[in-house]
C-alpha cells in the first residue's frame, strides 16, 4: 500500500472502452490516472467489443507512469464476471465498481477479482479496487465501503445518478453535493484512501470548472475524473503548489535531513518543533512540485 | 543511379530530360542567367477581347506551354471556362504549367489527357481523382513536380518557358491593371501569378470586375498584359478560402501544437525581432494561438511573419505582435482583406518569397518554420507528396523552401488512424532530412542528431518527453504494425525536383 499512498491521482481521465483511437491515444496527455470504460460510455451490442479492445490495449499499449483503472459493469449485468476476468488478466491496476451501495458489493468483487487472479496466475492483491458512488444509500455507507477491502485505493462520488436519485439536478454553486461530497472525503480520509470527485461535464465553461476544481482542491479531494483531456491541464494548474509553499516544504524536508544526520529523534525547524502532519504536508507539496514541473527530481526549482 | 538521399532514379528518364540528381541543400553562389518574355508592342486603348474562343484562337497553338495560378483554390472558374474552349477548338500536346492544382480542376485535366490535348504538366501538386489518374499511369510523359520556390527558379531559368498565361483576378482595368484584392471572388495576394505576369510571352488576364482606368493598386501592371477578357464570374468567394477560421478543439492537435510553442520558445530563435511560418491546417493555427500568449508573457515581437497567411497570424499583426506579414498567398478571407487595410501587410512574388536562385529570398531570413507531413523517416527526409497507398495526394507547396529556416519544425501525429507517419522510409523524398531540425509528436519529439545545439537548448524540457527518432518510428510501428510493401511498376510517372532543380524523387505508377 506505500506505492499506492504515496500516488498523485488530481486527474482521472474517462475514456470510452469502444474507441479506438481514444484508447490508443490515452497515454498521451499526462492524465495521473486513466478510467477505460465499459460501463455507461458502451452500448450493449459494443460490450464484448470494447472488452476486447481494451484488454488489447492494455496488453499492448505504453501508457507510461499512469496508473490504470477499468470501470466495469454492475454485477447486476451479464457482462460482470467477464468484465473481471478479462482484466484482471490483462493487468489492471485498479478495477471501479459503479453504483457501489455496499460494503457486501466490494467484498464480493474482492472474491470475484481472487478467484480471476488464481485463476489467470496473477500476484493475489496485486488488483486494487475502488468504488463510485452514485445513490444516497451508497453515501450514507460510503465509510463502510470504503473500509470494506485492503484493495480499495479510493472512492469517487458520480454526480449524475446521485442527484437524480435526491430528486434534484446539478446547479452551478454544488449545493445539492455538499453532504456527499464531504461524506466520500470522510470516508476516504477515514480509511486511509484516496478521494475524487465527479466529472464536470459542460467544457465550454472553463470559469465553472475552474470554480469547482478550486472548491474541491480546498476541501481536500485527491483529484477530479474528467470527461476531456483538456480539463487536465486545468486541474494541474489548480494542484500546482504556490512558490512559497514550495520553499516552506523545502525548508522542512531540509530539517528532517538535518535531524537524520544529526540522529536526532526530534525535527526542529527555527526553534520549533515540527510534527508530523507539517512533514506529511511537505513531502506532498513536493510531490505536487515536481508533477508540476515547478521543481526537478532532486527539489531545485526549476527556471521558466 | 541513386541521388544523396539514397533514392533510386530511372536513369533514362534522367538523361532523356538532362536532369542531375540531388546533392545538398546547400544552393551555394553560383552566377545564372535570367531570361526575359518577348513583347508585343501595343498602344491602343484598350486590350479587351470578346470572348475566351478568341483569346485562345489568338494566342494558343499546339505544343505550348500554358500557364495559370491556383489562387482561388476550390473556387476557381477560370481554369475550367479556358480548358473547355482549347479542348474544343481541338489544340494537342500542350504543357500545363500552373503555379498548382486545385480538386476542381481534376476532372477537366483528366478529359485534357485523355483528349490528347495535355501531354506534360508540372505543378506544385495534385490531388483526388488526377493524382489517382496520372499514378495509374494515365499521363505518358512524367509530371514534374516544383515548390513554389522551384517554380520560380524554373521561370526564370527557362526550365519552364510559358507561352500563354491565363490569370484570373477580381478587378482589373482595360489595359490590365489588377489586384486580388477587390471585387466579388478575392484571394488577397497575387504571389504566385506575378511570376507568370512578369515572364510569359503573353498575359491574358480574366476578370468579372472591369474597373476604371487606371486601377490601383496595381498588382499585376499593363506593361505586363497582352488581352483583357470579361467573364460572367472568376470565381465562387465560399469556396476561394477556409472561411471563418475555427480553432481546433481536438485535444491531440492541441497536444501537438502546444509542444510545438515549447519547443519554439526554448530555442535560441525565439528573441524580439524573430521571424516565423505556419501553414493553415488545425494545429498550425492553434500553435499561432500559443506563440501569441507566449509573445506576450515574454514581450517579445516578430519581425515578419512569412508565406500562406491566415486570419491569426493577421490578427497579430493588428495587434502588433509582428511588424509586417510578408504575403505570398491568403487562405481565409479574414487575411485577404486584411492585405486591403493593412499597409504593413505585403504581397510579395513566388521569387521573393522562396526562388533560392536569388539576390536574396525572404526565407533565406525565415527563423522558425512549422509544416506538415504525410510521413517522415528515421533520417528526417519528409513526404508531402505520395499516400500510403503510393498515390499522388499532395503538393511539394513551400516545403522545400521554409524548410531553409533556421528552425525548422515538422509537426505531425505519430500515427494516423492504421497508418505509422514516422517510417523507415518515406514513399517519396520531398524534402531532405538535412533541413529537418525536430519532429514534434503526440508522444514527444525528436531532434535531428545534427542539430547538437538544439539537443542542448531542447533536450531537457519539462513536460516534453525526447526520443530518437528511431524511438519513435518503433514506436509508431509497435502500434500499428508493419505494413506490407508498397508495389510499383517500372514506369516512372512524375519527378519530385529539389528547389534548386535537381531531382530528389522518382514516383512510379502503382501495382493494384
Amino acid at each position: 500500500m506505500a506505492e499506492t499512498e504515496e500516488r498523485l491521482r488530481r486527474t482521472m481521465m474517462f475514456v470510452p472502452g469502444n474507441n479506438p483511437a481514444m484508447v490508443k491515444d490515452a497515454g498521451i496527455y499526462g492524465a495521473d490516472s486513466i478510467m477505460f470504460d465499459l460501463e455507461d460510455a458502451v452500448s450493449m451490442a459494443e460490450k464484448d467489443a470494447a472488452r476486447a479492445l481494451v484488454y488489447e490495449a492494455l496488453k499492448s499499449q505504453d501508457y507510461g507512469n499512469a496508473e490504470l483503472v477499468v470501470r466495469i459493469n454492475g454485477d447486476d449485468t451479464p457482462y460482470y464476471h467477464n468484465d473481471i476476468k478479462a482484466m484482471v488478466k490483462a493487468g489492471i491496476d485498479v478495477i471501479r465498481l459503479p453504483k457501489t451501495e455496499t460494503a457486501e458489493m466490494i467484498k464480493t468483487l474482492e472474491a470475484d477479482v481472487l478467484a480471476a487472479e488464481k485463476e489467470f496466475g496473477r500476484e493475489e492483491g496485486s488488483t486494487h479496487l475502488m468504488a463510485a458512488i452514485e445513490s444516497a444509500k451508497g453515501v450514507l455507507n460510503a465509510p463502510a465501503i470504503a473500509a470494506a477491502s485492503d484493495r480499495m485505493i479510493g472512492i469517487a462520488l458520480s454526480a449524475e445518478d446521485y442527484t437524480t436519485d435526491m430528486k434534484t439536478h446539478r446547479y452551478p454553486d454544488g449545493a445539492e453535493l455538499e453532504f456527499a461530497r464531504n461524506m466520500v472525503l470522510h470516508a476516504a480520509r477515514a480509511a486511509g484512501i484516496a478521494a475524487f470527485d465527479t466529472v464536470f461535464t459542460n467544457m465550454d465553461d472553463t470559469e465553472g470548472f475552474y470554480r469547482e476544481t478550486r472548491y474541491i482542491h480546498q476541501l481536500g479531494f485527491d483529484g477530479k475524473s474528467l470527461v476531456n483531456p483538456r480539463q487536465i491541464a486545468m486541474v494541474n494548474e489548480v494542484y500546482q503548489p504556490t512558490a512559497k509553499e514550495i520553499a516552506n516544504a523545502k525548508n522542512v524536508i531540509n530539517a528532517i535531513e538535518e535531524a537524520r544526520i544529526k540522529g536526532s529523534g526530534v525535527i526542529s525547524m527555527n526553534g520549533q518543533m515540527v510534527d508530523r502532519p507539517v512533514v506529511l504536508r511537505a513531502q506532498r507539496v513536493m510531490r505536487l512540485a515536481k508533477a508540476s514541473n515547478l521543481v526537478d527530481e532532486e527539489g531545485n526549482t526549476i527556471e521558466k | 543511379m541513386k541521388n544523396n538521399v539514397n533514392r533510386e532514379l530511372p536513369d533514362d528518364v534522367m538523361s532523356a530530360l538532362d536532369y542531375k540528381p540531388y546533392e545538398t541543400t546547400n544552393i551555394g553562389n553560383p552566377d545564372i542567367q535570367r531570361v526575359a518574355p518577348s513583347v508585343h508592342v501595343q498602344t491602343g486603348d484598350d486590350k479587351l477581347v470578346d470572348s475566351i474562343e478568341d483569346v485562345v484562337k489568338a494566342t494558343v497553338k499546339d505544343g505550348m506551354t500554358i500557364s495559370f495560378h491556383h489562387h482561388f483554390r476550390n473556387g476557381d472558374f477560370v481554369f475550367n471556362k479556358v480548358m473547355r474552349v482549347i479542348i474544343d477548338a481541338g489544340i494537342k500536346n500542350l504543357t500545363l504549367a500552373p503555379s498548382s492544382l486545385t480538386g476542381v480542376m481534376n476532372d477537366m485535366v483528366i478529359e485534357a489527357i485523355k483528349a490528347g490535348t495535355v501531354t506534360n504538366i508540372t505543378s506544385s501538386g495534385m490531388r483526388g481523382s488526377l493524382g489517382d489518374f496520372v499514378s495509374h499511369g494515365n499521363l505518358k510523359n512524367p509530371v514534374i513536380f516544383r515548390s513554389h520556390g522551384d517554380r520560380a527558379r524554373a521561370i526564370e531559368h527557362g526550365d519552364i518557358k510559358i507561352d500563354v498565361a491565363f490569370l484570373g483576378v477580381p478587378n482589373a482595368d482595360k489595359l490590365g491593371n489588377a489586384n486580388g484584392m477587390d471585387g466579388k471572388a478575392v484571394f488577397g495576394s497575387l504571389g504566385y501569378a506575378l511570376m507568370d505576369a512578369q515572364y510569359a510571352n503573353k498575359v491574358v488576364l480574366l476578370t468579372d470586375n472591369l474597373m476604371p482606368y487606371p486601377n490601383t493598386p496595381a498588382s499585376i501592371k499593363q506593361t505586363q498584359v497582352d488581352y483583357v477578357v470579361q467573364v460572367d464570374q472568376v470565381g465562387d468567394p465560399d469556396k476561394i478560402g477556409s472561411g471563418a477560421t475555427r480553432f481546433t478543439k481536438d485535444p491531440k492537435e492541441l497536444k501537438i501544437a502546444s509542444t510545438v510553442n515549447d519547443v519554439i520558445v526554448n530555442s535560441p530563435y525565439f528573441k524580439d525581432g524573430f521571424s516565423f511560418q505556419t501553414g493553415s491546417g488545425g494545429a498550425a493555427l492553434a500553435v499561432t494561438r500559443y506563440l501569441r500568449q507566449a509573445m506576450i508573457d515574454n514581450k517579445i515581437k516578430a519581425s515578419f511573419a512569412l508565406g500562406g497567411i491566415t486570419k491569426p497570424t493577421t490578427d497579430l499583426l493588428n495587434e502588433g505582435l509582428i511588424d509586417r506579414v510578408m504575403d505570398v498567398q491568403d487562405f481565409d478571407k479574414g487575411a485577404a482583406d486584411s492585405m486591403h487595410t493593412n499597409p504593413k501587410q505585403q504581397e510579395i512574388d513566388a521569387s521573393w518569397y522562396a526562388d533560392p536562385d536569388n539576390k536574396g529570398a525572404m526565407v533565406d531570413q525565415l527563423d522558425v518554420v512549422i509544416l506538415s507531413a504525410l510521413e517522415i523517416d528515421t533520417k528526417f527526409n519528409v513526404n508531402v507528396m505520395t499516400g500510403s497507398d503510393g498515390v499522388i495526394r499532395g503538393a511539394v507547396g513551400g516545403h522545400q523552401d521554409a524548410a531553409t529556416a533556421k528552425l525548422t519544425i515538422i509537426s505531425a501525429p505519430l500515427v494516423r488512424g492504421r497508418i505509422a507517419t514516422v517510417v523507415p522510409d518515406v514513399t517519396t523524398v520531398v524534402t531532405p532530412g538535412d533541413s529537418i531540425d525536430v519532429l514534434v509528436t503526440e508522444y514527444g519529439i525528436a531532434i535531428n542528431p545534427k542539430r547538437k545545439d538544439l539537443q542542448e537548448s531542447l533536450g531537457h524540457l519539462a513536460g516534453v518527453p525526447v526520443y530518437t527518432i528511431d524511438e519513435l518510428q518503433k514506436m509508431a510501428a509497435a502500434k500499428v504494425g508493419t505494413p506490407k510493401p508498397l508495389e510499383f511498376t517500372d514506369r516512372t510517372v512524375a519527378l519530385v525536383e529539389y528547389r534548386d532543380g535537381s531531382v530528389i524523387d522518382a514516383i512510379h505508377e502503382v501495382k493494384d
